[in-house]
């Protein structure tokens, strides 16, 4: 199943891909500040083959470009992380943001109207009271299924700098917001007041050195957090140790290595996405070369460490000029834990199993995706002899770059955003 | 695939240099002095490439902190080393010697008020100042739209001056005030002034014809990474994010409190 790709629209640039717990919905946000969900086909005996395919449920817009007068700059649309909330009714819910603000959307089907109204005709005209004779009780009648969406919360100006993360708690009544140099804390009920629970602005922006790129809550210990920085550090913080959370309970940094110091260190340091496991013992982080894999209890170096694209570590005066450096990867885990997902460049994206050690390197485009067709593992030489399938380092595409991808919940099938289109592969061997 | 620019590929001086181009070393001793040359030259086009970064900026859309921040940081560590090396004060030095041709952009730097700039120009030239200040030299200040926090500062220089014809503008507003004056009071003030340059970018209408002959080839390092704390890359950092502070930091609680749109108005009136 993919986006509508016949126009390639800036404004359709996927920002962000989300599963829900159950799976069965699959959210993106695009540049345009539009959500489009998709929801897993139903298994039907009559149509077997149905099975696996994502169809798109709603679409709606939620967010609008705004311009900013006091500072005569403009607000994106784009949305630039989407986060589901548990499911406690018929209705589904999720939180959507742009760089400033954050609406809680909720997104509930209707597959029934009443009919037959006392006070008005069919079409909606109102009927003349003193032309009624006789009471009847509205039926309610089946009618085609609608879902709408509607917003319910709009979590607004909290936010001086560009928002990067939001993460529902597992309290499932507050949630947090990271930009570039707080987080704040919100309960999903209230919109005029949020508490600041990490605050790194310095007192002289002169002085600024570090910013916060991501923020994570613990998925099961509701007082716990984490946030990554661009100096490839992690802290991680407990809420009942103190109201502001700056000093930090733990603190995970690996020690760098001398040997491979240069000018670009830092910046390939820099954290782009922090996410914890499933089981809430481990947490992965992506920098710019490589996804890392950190036990909680572990702080002074990551337990497992997987290159992405090592051989992009000759080019990176030549990926600092492009402005690639900077490109902000995404990674996810598959629902056991065991394996990890993450995106690189000319459409490719790397999965490793973490207890094979096997890692492979898969392309989302058109070309080698027919519908029902296995992928074919690519891979990148290195070296001076290329082979027959291999792609020269030199051929890589940088503006065909893998940043968004997420993996169900429960079941092997992958999303992977590919520029303004969507891939949903699906593991046949289960 | 990658967009045209540097033909050297960075490498740390433990990394083959053969990826950058040089000419294979004869001698030992050779290869030594062209192996810290070729770094030296690596590492002063990843200065410039930086500088540019940093400068445009500006777009309709707040810049990306941490973009900036990271380049800032970048900057910094090369200074540093630069520093240590003892080649940043030889370069700095040659800046101030090299000659300016009368079509390029003069100087980058963030003046205080009018009166302050004035009043430094009859003082010990100092490494931000305008080159060739003297009489008719007239600066305003101008706040970015909008922006608490940053200023932005259009030199016209005085007809009498031969070389130095165009307007020089600065893209990166800098914290200012009357610390920032004493800040200049500081040692780096030995320096004569120089032709320092910068890459432009105007967001105001007006002004693009000014710079539309601006070779934007050369860069104040200077303004940029000179030593003084205030005067680091952070202020561009300042500038570039352009966020309304909540709350002010210590030096712009020292900012003139001039009106925002008098100071728009001055700079459309080009008085």
């Amino acid at each position: 199943v993919k986006y509508p790709d016949c126009l390639c629209f800036a404004a359709d640039i996927i920002s962000t891909v989300e599963f829900n717990y159950s799976g069965e919905l699959l959210a993106t946000g695009d540049k345009g500040g539009r959500v489009v969900i998709f929801q897993h086909e139903q298994e039907s005996k009559n149509r077997p083959h149905l099975r696996g395919e994502y169809n798109v449920y709603s679409t709606f817009q939620s967010h609008e470009p705004e311009f900013d007068y006091l500072k005569s700059l403009e607000i994106e649309e784009k949305i630039n992380k989407i986060r589901w909330l548990p499911q406690q009714n018929a209705a589904h819910f999720l939180l959507s943001t742009n760089d400033k603000t954050i609406k809680l959307w909720k997104i509930s089907e209707r597959d029934k109207r009443a009919e037959g109204y006392n006070l008005k005709d069919e079409d909606g005209r109102l009927r003349d009271p003193f032309r009624i004779t006789s009471l009847r009780v509205p039926v309610l009648m089946p009618m085609d299924l609608m879902v709408e969406a509607s917003p319910r919360r709009i979590f607004a100006n909290a936010h001086t700098y560009h928002i990067n993360s939001i993460s529902v708690n597992s309290d499932h009544e507050t949630y947090l917001s990271a930009d570039d140099l707080r987080i704040n804390l919100w309960h999903l009920e209230i919109t005029d007041r949020s508490f600041n629970i990490v605050d790194i602005k310095p007192a002289n922006m002169e002085e600024l050195t570090e910013v916060i790129t991501a923020a994570e809550c613990h998925p099961h210990q509701c007082n716990v957090f984490v946030y990554s920085s661009s100096k490839g550090t992690i802290r991680l913080c407990d809420m009942r140790a103190a109201a502001l959370c700056d000093r930090h309970s733990k603190f995970f940094e690996e020690p760098e290595d001398p040997s491979s110091r240069s000018f670009f260190s830092e910046i390939i340091s820099s954290i782009s996405d922090v996410k914890f496991s499933h089981s809430g013992r481990y947490m992965m982080t992506r920098d710019y070369l490589s996804v890392k894999v950190w036990d909680l209890n572990m702080e002074n170096r990551p337990v497992e460490t997987y290159q992405v694209h090592e051989y992009l570590r000759s080019k990176l005066c030549s990926l600092y000029e492009n402005d690639c450096i900077f490109d902000k990867f995404e990674c996810c885990w598959n629902g056991s834990d065991s394996a990890i997902m993450t995106g690189s460049y000319n459409n490719f994206f790397r999965m490793f199993d973490r207890n094979t050690r096997r890692d492979i390197t898969l392309e989302a485009s058109r070309e080698s995706s027919k519908p029902r067709a296995t992928l074919k593992p690519r891979k990148v030489s290195t070296g001076g002899k290329r082979k027959k399938d291999e792609i020269s380092v030199d051929s890589l595409d940088f503006n065909k770059k893998i940043l968004h991808t997420a993996w169900h919940p429960k079941e092997n099938v992958i999303a992977v955003a590919a520029t303004n289109n969507l891939y949903i592969f699906q593991d046949k061997i289960n | 695939m990658f967009t045209k620019g540097t033909k050297r590929k960075f490498s740390d001086p433990g990394e083959e240099p053969a990826s950058s181009g040089d000419p294979g070393p004869a001698a030992p001793s050779a290869a030594a002095r062209t192996l810290s040359s070729s770094y030296s030259l690596q590492r002063q086009s990843l200065l410039d490439m930086s500088l540019i970064k940093l400068q445009l900026c500006h777009m309709l859309v707040e810049p990306n902190l941490c973009r900036s921040v990271l380049i800032a940081n970048t900057v910094r560590q090369i200074q540093e080393e630069m520093t240590q090396d003892g080649t940043w004060h030889i370069m700095t030095q040659a800046l101030a010697a090299a000659q300016c041709p009368a079509d390029r952009l003069v100087a980058t730097e963030v003046l205080c008020r009018q009166t302050d700039a004035a009043a430094q120009a009859g003082q010990s030239p100092k490494p931000f100042s305008v080159v060739g200040l003297q009489e008719g030299y007239h600066s305003e200040e101008v706040v970015m739209e909008g922006d608490v926090e940053t200023e932005v500062t259009m030199s016209s220089l005085s007809p009498l001056s031969p070389q130095l014809s165009s307007a020089s503008y600065l893209t990166g507003p800098f914290e200012v005030g009357p610390c920032w004056e004493e800040e200049d009071e500081e040692e780096d003030h030995s320096e004569s002034s120089e032709p320092s340059l910068m890459s432009e970018h105007s967001r105001h209408p007006a002004l693009e014809e000014l710079f539309s002959d601006v070779d934007p080839s050369y860069y104040d390092l200077d303004t940029v990474l000179t030593g003084t704390p205030k005067m680091g890359p952070y202020d561009l950092l300042e500038s570039l994010s352009s966020h309304g502070p909540t709350a002010l930091s210590s030096s712009s609680s020292c900012r003139s409190d001039l009106n925002e749109l008098d100071h728009i108005m001055e700079i459309i009136v080009g008085s």
